[in-house]
């Protein structure tokens, strides 16, 4: 198994339905995508030819919603098959999923459960990233969530047990700096400690994405576009990070492949204005 | 315990009752409510979204308290929501035992979405075929076939949706026949065939053999018009990629 963590320093979309004909046959300016794994974990037919095509033309991300990887009863092994075999075909960029749970025992509810910060759950976790990465032959990385509710039994921050969880089995991190606004805002959590806590070098993606304004709670909804806010916690990491690929996350009110393209320049200039400032440092 | 906290959170988030069991275990119930709120909303979309034709036909509030009846009694266990309709058919015989109009619309559904994501299929070796030992020869069919009997004109419903045009009233087809689904290329296709193609299908799917078939059609018809009608079957499904070459 490769346990080298690679990196790619560029800008890239979250490829959706709406604009799959964009991407086949235009050339978008963009340095890579990334799909839903799930999405192309199936047998046969167009999702699969098109993805084909698509990573005849751009460095493609797989970021995964379903492997549960902080289940107490572990991994599915007909998941890792599936995944594994899209690896294979598809040669990715990364391979990603969440830190969170969905899936205990027989059921699976589909959302990407929060988890207690315990040693016990840190060792569950590690146990189960180490035998995902040994299933699909390479390191993967784990994106932070975002969550509405924090447990009485934790015993250590969020970025900690992300700190510790990347040491011990050599996993990378997908920052997603909305998420990061998110939980901080609802859990009255230090969002500058946050992104101090986390271990720079082993971030190697950024998501970008837009959230609701709820009654009590913000909502990590991906449906609009990304706010002032987020954009500021995303000015300060990027003087915090070394290269690293960027992107724009989209999975609901889907607008014109332009927009997102707008949204993705301002990514760009602000990782270009924090270059001289990392430098600097 | 992980254990524990995940196995009260799930029985919560699946009961939807006002009983959250994970407020011992979090710091604060106010966002529990999003959890709930986001697993019911989820499930509900996807069964809309498998099933777009049979809700315009059962009404918005009828499928809904459909849904929520299945999502109530059925919680998803695939790691692919995408699979999660499979089992409406069930909930929809238990709640319309006596529509089979509403069971054959679902099925139509289900059956071209499955087989828009089937296996590819290798291409008819067309050339071959005249060394064929007809007598041995067992057919491959598309991966993505599927075949249900049908007693009801629900595929002129589905019909008439696709064309945009006004849905005629659910009746009972004067014989049972088949419906069939199955995908060319990257194409769904979707056909009504008569008692004696719908039996020709089954036992291809269940056998293979097309001296199998031949027999079957010989028996129902008479030698001559048998064989014929076998021979012109057979010529028929290859053209329309049904058949797709010998096992």
């Amino acid at each position: 198994m490769s346990t080298s963590l690679p990196t790619f320093a560029g800008y890239g979309l979250g490829l959706r339905r709406e604009h799959y004909r964009d991407f086949l046959e235009t050339d978008v300016p963009v340095d890579f995508v990334e799909v839903i794994s799930e999405n192309f974990m199936v047998d046969g037919g167009q999702p699969l030819h098109i993805l084909r095509r698509v990573r005849e033309r751009y460095p493609v991300a797989l970021h995964g919603v379903s492997m549960s990887i902080g289940s107490a009863d572990g991994l599915r092994r007909d998941y890792l098959q599936r995944l594994r075999a899209l690896v294979q075909e598809i040669e990715p960029l990364f391979v990603s999923d969440h830190l969170s749970w969905s899936r205990f025992e027989q059921i699976n509810s589909h959302d990407l459960l929060p988890l207690p910060y315990t040693e016990e759950t840190l060792a569950i976790v590690c146990r189960n990233i180490q035998m995902a990465q040994e299933a699909i032959g390479r390191p993967m990385l784990f994106e932070n969530p975002s969550s509405y509710v924090s447990f009485t039994a934790s015993t250590m921050t969020e970025w900690e047990f992300l700190s510790e969880m990347s040491r011990r089995t050599g996993c990378g991190l997908l920052l997603d700096i909305n998420n990061v606004f998110v939980s901080t805002q609802n859990h009255d959590w230090d969002a500058d400690a946050y992104l101090r806590g986390i271990p720079a070098e082993r971030v190697r993606q950024i998501h970008l994405a837009g959230h609701t304004v709820g009654e009590e709670l913000l909502i990590d909804t991906h449906d609009r576009p990304v706010g002032a806010d987020v954009w500021g916690l995303y000015a300060k990491v990027r003087q915090m990070l070394g290269p690293v690929a960027t992107m724009i996350e989209r999975d609901d009110a889907i607008p014109p492949l332009t927009d997102l393209l707008a949204e993705l320049d301002i990514a760009r200039r602000l990782g270009a204005q924090a270059q001289p400032l990392r430098e600097a440092a | 315990m992980l254990v524990q906290m995940q196995r009260d959170f799930q029985a919560w988030l699946i009961r939807a009752d006002d009983n959250p069991s994970p407020q011992e275990h979090v710091r604060s119930t106010r966002g529990l409510a999003a959890y709930q709120n986001n697993y019911r909303t989820q499930l509900v979309n996807v069964l809309r979204a498998s099933y777009p034709q049979l809700q315009a036909w059962l009404g918005e509030e009828t499928f809904l308290a459909a849904a929520i009846h299945h999502i109530n009694r059925h919680p998803p266990s695939s790691w692919t929501l995408d699979v999660y309709g499979e089992d409406f058919s069930r909930t929809l015989q238990e709640l319309y035992p006596h529509n089979p109009d509403v069971h054959e619309l679902a099925w139509i559904e289900w059956a071209l979405a499955a087989a828009f994501v089937a296996r590819d299929a290798k291409g008819a070796a067309l050339e071959h075929w005249a060394d064929v030992d007809w007598d041995n020869a067992r057919l491959a069919l598309a991966p993505s076939f599927r075949h249900r009997i049908a007693t009801t004109n629900a595929f002129a419903i589905w019909s008439a949706w696709q064309d945009q045009v006004d849905l005629p009233e659910a009746e009972m087809l004067d014989d049972p026949a088949g419906l069939i689904v199955w995908r060319v290329g990257f194409q769904t296709q979707i056909k009504q065939v008569d008692a004696i193609e719908s039996d020709a299908l089954i036992s291809l799917r269940d056998d293979g053999r097309f001296n199998t078939l031949c027999e079957m059609l010989v028996e129902q018809l008479d030698e001559e018009q048998g064989i014929a009608r076998a021979g012109r079957l057979l010529a028929e499904w290859t053209a329309a990629g049904i058949v797709t070459g010998l096992l």
